[in-house]
């Protein structure tokens, strides 16, 4: 057996397309939904943990991909480099699901690292460069 | 009764003086009112933390052997301005590395720059110097490559013509399919964002909006030590429209000032990278302003429902100096993390650091009660609304004839 970590983008026309149904049905995987960020104004996010034999997960992506949906391994993680950190809120937008956000009291900018799903958008969008990919 | 700077001054000597930052005085005005206030409070301080292009550093490195005229020099690959005299150069904080590929793969990173040269030296980090020059009989010396450090300077101060703008644009992306990668932040398409930059009621200028007491001399806070100003700062614009209570409604006011690098602490001076647009330097500035008056207690109270800032698109207006702004919104608004423009509601997010504007305006307090910061008196205020002072465009004139 083998497991998988991966994200899902949806498109906007396939949000309610039961895709993860129906890959554990037809390729006999077991799925773990670790975070779910989908609106029917927008585009999705789904961040899964995906366990099956190595030949059914590879056949499981590619099917997936050709339904439509955008896939990406989640083999990195994004971290903050606190000391880099100015709190200046140029990130808080970029994030797809908040996990960079402001407290509204004090304006401090917050990573909540459990909502990141590693898409790496803030990256480059922070000034200082505090946001960096951990291997 | 009017306070002087020389009574104040004495109150801090004694450790008499009564300090409170901005957002502690918003409170003590709605309270008090403001003539109790003013006879209450000596002095309110202030803070802003942003990037801040217009901003550089002078530094004198000493005399080689054989003596060489610095006719081009880089700092960590970063070109620095040699042409002034022989071994003084001028580093400005939007200048990428030599070897950046810039935009050509557009948006570029700009991961390196004049910015981050400036913070390195600031944390004494050690910084490659290379320089060529043509060599003359008195200054025969033609290459140059060698590590300096800050602390073997014989000068090196933090000299920025424009810094700590008073109010500012909020940038929005119209473009219907196209995200834009701007000095103001990555903008997305059809009103994605709104990206802000001013610390609002807690920034220097807001505090002071007819330069009362803000001008040629005054000591501030500037990356962690004692600066001063030295000039009203490039772009300085105090004309345009303002609110019933005396705000700019835009950019108006800055300020040119200058500091002590070997003071200076990294925590208020860091290089940053815009994605796509460049590399500039976030400065950390705060002004401790006398309460004179009456007049300056009102003026101290702002807050950040009173001051607003235009919406303005960065995907066409903007760069083609075209149109209006989509609109008016106020600090307050912007700080809750979103506002509404053209009917639409949108997540804000902002360049300037309100949590370290703060901060400042806290440690500024501190310095004042331990009594190691004294008020100065400018020497020359800062042109006010009646000056008559505008913004000008540059007018073009086309060259004629033959160009060589």
């Amino acid at each position: 057996m083998a497991t998988r970590r991966v994200v899902f983008r949806y498109p906007r026309h396939l949000i309610d397309a039961p895709v993860v149904s129906q890959i554990a049905r037809i390729y006999n995987l077991e799925f773990n939904i670790l975070r779910a960020n989908i609106t029917p104004q927008s585009e999705g996010l789904m961040v899964l943990g995906l366990e099956g034999s190595a030949e059914d997960l590879d056949k499981a992506l590619t099917w997936v991909q050709q339904q439509g949906v955008g896939v990406q391994p989640l083999e990195r993680d994004v971290v903050r480099n606190e000391e880099r950190c100015t709190h200046c809120g140029a990130c808080v937008t970029i994030c797809p699901t908040e996990a960079l956000h402001k407290k509204i009291a004090t304006q401090e900018v917050c990573f909540d690292s459990d909502k990141c799903i590693a898409c790496e958008l803030c990256v480059p969008a922070c000034p200082p460069r505090a946001m960096e990919v951990a291997f | 009764m009017p306070k002087t700077y020389q009574e104040i001054n004495e109150k801090i000597k004694s450790g008499q003086v009564v300090v409170v930052t901005a957002e502690e005085m918003t409170g003590i005005v709605e309270e008090e009112g403001a003539a109790k206030a003013a006879e209450q409070v000596d002095v309110v301080t202030t803070g802003t933390f942003g990037p801040m292009c217009s901003s550089g550093a002078f530094l004198n490195f000493g005399h080689s052997n054989p003596r060489m005229k610095v006719e081009k020099a880089w700092l960590n690959d970063v070109p620095a301005y040699a042409g002034m005299a022989a071994v003084d150069l001028y580093i400005g904080a939007t200048e990428a590395s030599e070897h950046d590929p810039l935009n050509r793969d557009h948006p570029g990173e700009f991961r390196y720059g004049g910015g981050h040269v400036i913070q390195e030296l600031i944390a004494g980090q050690d910084v490659r110097l290379r320089a060529i020059a043509y060599g003359t009989d008195c200054y025969p010396r033609k290459e140059l490559d060698t590590w300096i450090n800050i602390t073997d300077l014989n000068e090196c101060f933090l000299c920025n013509p424009r810094n700590a703008y008073q109010n500012y644009n909020v940038a929005v992306n119209l473009n219907a399919d196209r995200d834009i990668y701007t000095y103001m932040g990555v903008l997305k398409s059809n009103l994605g964002n709104a990206n802000y930059c001013s610390a609002g009621q807690l920034s220097p200028l807001l505090n002071d909006p007819y330069y009362r007491t803000i001008g040629i001399g005054t000591r501030i806070f500037l990356g962690g030590a004692p600066g001063y100003v030295f000039w009203p700062g490039t772009q300085h614009n105090p004309t345009v429209a303002r609110t019933e209570k005396g705000l700019p409604k835009e950019g108006a006011g800055t300020a040119a000032v200058v500091g002590d690098m070997k003071q200076m602490s990294p925590e208020w001076i860091v290089g940053v990278s815009m994605y796509g647009y460049g590399v500039s330097l976030q400065v950390g500035l705060g002004a401790a302003i006398p309460v004179l008056d009456e007049e300056m207690a009102r003026f101290t109270a702002v807050k950040d429902e009173d001051i607003v800032a235009p919406v303005v698109d960065y995907s066409r207006n903007y760069p083609y100096n075209e149109g209006q702004p989509l609109g008016y919104v106020n600090y307050k608004d912007l700080k809750s993390g979103q506002i509404t423009v053209n009917g639409k509601q949108i997540p804000t997010g902002s360049l300037s650091s309100y949590p370290k504007a703060r901060a400042i305006a806290q440690i500024l307090k501190e310095w004042i009660e331990a009594g190691q910061f004294l008020l100065t008196e400018s020497v020359q205020l800062l042109p006010s609304a009646d000056s008559g002072l505008t913004f000008k465009a540059l007018i073009e004139r086309p060259v004629e004839g033959e160009v060589i």
